[in-house]
């Protein structure tokens, strides 16, 4: 159990005091894999590095299973970080070291003999599914492959949580779903505990269970990701979830009434609902936009809705909200 | 007396000098150099690694007057030509050799005029190590002299060894000052034939092996510095 309370960080710069981060309360259970979800500047990175006082927070403190990490002295705050690792947007790796090498640092730190530390090393090279690269420097492997050695060196000490700060940010689409994954997998086999910073939503709704969405050092929202989905409640989190070009559709429509219409479980998303409107109640719903993505392994739809007049507009929300599982909000039409 | 630079008189007595004087010479340069740079590491890596670690932001921050010394130190070293550094250490040259003439005891000035110059060229080798390597060393609970010796040190190898190379063939450039001192080598070759008795061919070609040398160092410090560095990815 991870405990963030009342965690604040101020910088000091030449200009003045910078605030990255606000009063910011948040546990993580054992076991689950929690996303923190912001735009850059945002705080997210100065966050996740005053979990392992890589970064000292100013005030608040960060509990782990009990224990006061903030109070920690240098020799057990060593200790700690053996337990609560870390991987990186840049990898990080020793260029200089093989990839086994890279795996057995960490152990080496530790004072574990090299014998032993070659076979623990092996040993996760090959769950990372790299082991014919055990002898290979870093240079020679691409950005995947890369982040799964650091992968496969930040579990070297058996940690109980796993902190990844934008681990995927360098990586292409297909790269960093099979990142994911791995990371998924570890999750789910050895237990450890999963923190991830990031600044995609599709991470975020690929692995993560629950959500915090961070904005100019403030949490705005946090909860289950499926939940934050289907009711977005914060300005950043509705932007999180509903991409930019939305609006811009909602935009041209000036003059009519729009409705964004949210299906958040799969019997909703399995009825035809636009049809059933249109044969029950005779309204004929203009569709500007609509998506559906998998969602924590639920099923998720998101539907712009546009109505040439109040009293369509109306009927239908009434219609579609009555249905379980579908949320109906007006979209505020600037119309620029 | 030597108008004529290669009539056959002139060549006879080069080579007879050569033969007689040049194996020794040569071997006094080799060794001076290599022992003064030798010296100048054991001093000058423990100072520039004191100079990226103890920096306020650093891995091991030192307090502020030792750091403003050391940099003061190093500058002022740095900036006495080595022909007045040579006789202003001759107190600390007698005190540690004994004496102050002859080629070992050219080997303190040498360390004394090539350290601070070191120290920098380590200091800028450990700068370019890339801190998010350094952070992820932190993060996995790394001590600092752990970051020293398994981090910065090992991933600057390469680049240390170019900067030691540059190191080399300047204290190769200062043995031949040290002639004048009474130090042997090269230098002293070229000092007591060349400019005190007018033999300016054994000068000369003093001075070309003296470029053949610096040219033997730099082009293996070079080979070196490929060949362990690891993340050039020719060679598969």
């Amino acid at each position: 159990m991870i405990e963030i309370k009342n965690l604040s960080k101020t910088f000091s710069t030449a200009d003045g005091t910078f605030q990255a981060l606000k009063n910011v309360n948040i546990s993580v259970s054992d076991g689950d894999i929690f996303g923190i979800i912001g735009m850059s500047g945002a705080g997210k990175s100065t966050l996740v590095r005053c979990i392992n006082m890589l970064e000292r927070p100013s005030e608040g403190s960060v509990v782990i299973d009990g224990v006061d990490v903030g109070t920690l002295g240098r020799r057990e705050l060593r200790k700690l970080r053996r337990s609560v690792t870390m991987i990186f947007q840049g990898f990080n790796l020793l260029m200089q070291r093989t990839c086994l090498k890279n795996v057995c640092f960490p152990l080496e730190l530790d004072g574990v003999g090299k014998k032993e530390a070659k076979k623990r090393a092996l040993e996760l090279l090959e769950l990372v599914g790299l082991s014919d690269k055990a002898n290979a420097y870093p240079s020679r492997l691409s950005g995947g492959q890369q982040q799964r050695v650091a992968i496969a060196r930040a579990l070297a000490t058996n940690p109980k949580v796993l902190l990844c700060d934008e681990a995927t940010s360098a990586l292409d689409p297909k790269t960093t779903r099979s990142i994911l994954s791995l990371i998924k997998d570890i999750n789910e086999k050895l237990g450890i505990t999963v923190i991830i910073i990031t600044h995609q939503m599709s991470v975020i709704e690929e692995i993560c269970s629950r959500v915090a969405i961070l904005e100019n050092g403030e949490v705005v929202e946090q909860g289950e990701v499926n939940q934050i989905f289907s009711s977005p409640k914060s300005e950043a989190a509705k932007h999180l979830v509903f991409p930019g070009e939305e609006e811009n559709v909602a935009e041209l429509q000036y003059g009519k009434r729009v409705l964004r219409v949210v299906f958040n479980d799969s019997e909703s998303t399995e009825t035809p609902l636009i049809a059933k409107l249109a044969a029950e109640k005779g309204i004929a719903a203009n569709i500007l936009y609509a998506s559906t993505k998998s969602v924590g392994g639920k099923a998720f739809g998101c539907m712009l809705l546009s109505f040439p007049d109040g009293e369509t507009a109306e009927g239908a929300k009434r219609y579609l909200s009555s249905h379980d599982g579908i949320t109906v909000e007006e979209v505020v039409n600037n119309g620029k | 007396m030597g108008n004529d630079l290669f009539s056959a008189e002139v060549l006879n007595e080069t080579w007879e000098i050569m033969c007689n004087d040049m194996p020794l010479a040569l071997w006094e340069t080799f060794y001076v150099t290599v022992a003064a740079t030798f010296f100048a590491i054991v001093i000058g890596l423990p100072l520039g690694v004191l100079l990226v670690v103890g920096e306020k932001d650093g891995i091991l921050p030192i307090p502020k007057p030792v750091m403003g010394f050391l940099n003061v130190l190093i500058n002022v070293l740095r900036s006495v030509p080595f022909l007045i550094l040579m006789i202003l250490v001759f107190p600390l040259t007698r005190l540690i050799v004994g004496t102050i003439v002859g080629t070992t005891a050219s080997i303190v000035p040498l360390v004394i005029a090539a350290f601070p110059f070191v120290a920098r060229l380590v200091e800028s080798s450990l700068r370019e190590v890339n801190p998010n390597i350094i952070e992820a060393a932190q993060s996995m609970g790394a001590s600092p002299l752990q970051i020293i010796v398994k981090v910065m040190i090992p991933e600057s190898v390469p680049s240390l060894i170019s900067n030691f190379t540059i190191a080399v063939t300047t204290v190769l450039g200062y043995t031949a000052m040290s002639g004048i001192i009474g130090g042997g080598g090269l230098g002293k070759i070229a000092i007591n034939y060349g400019y005190y008795r007018y033999k300016y061919l054994v000068m000369l070609v003093a001075v070309v092996i003296l470029v053949l040398l610096v040219q033997l160092f730099q082009s293996v410090g070079t080979k070196l510095a490929k060949a362990t560095d690891k993340r050039l990815k020719s060679g598969k």
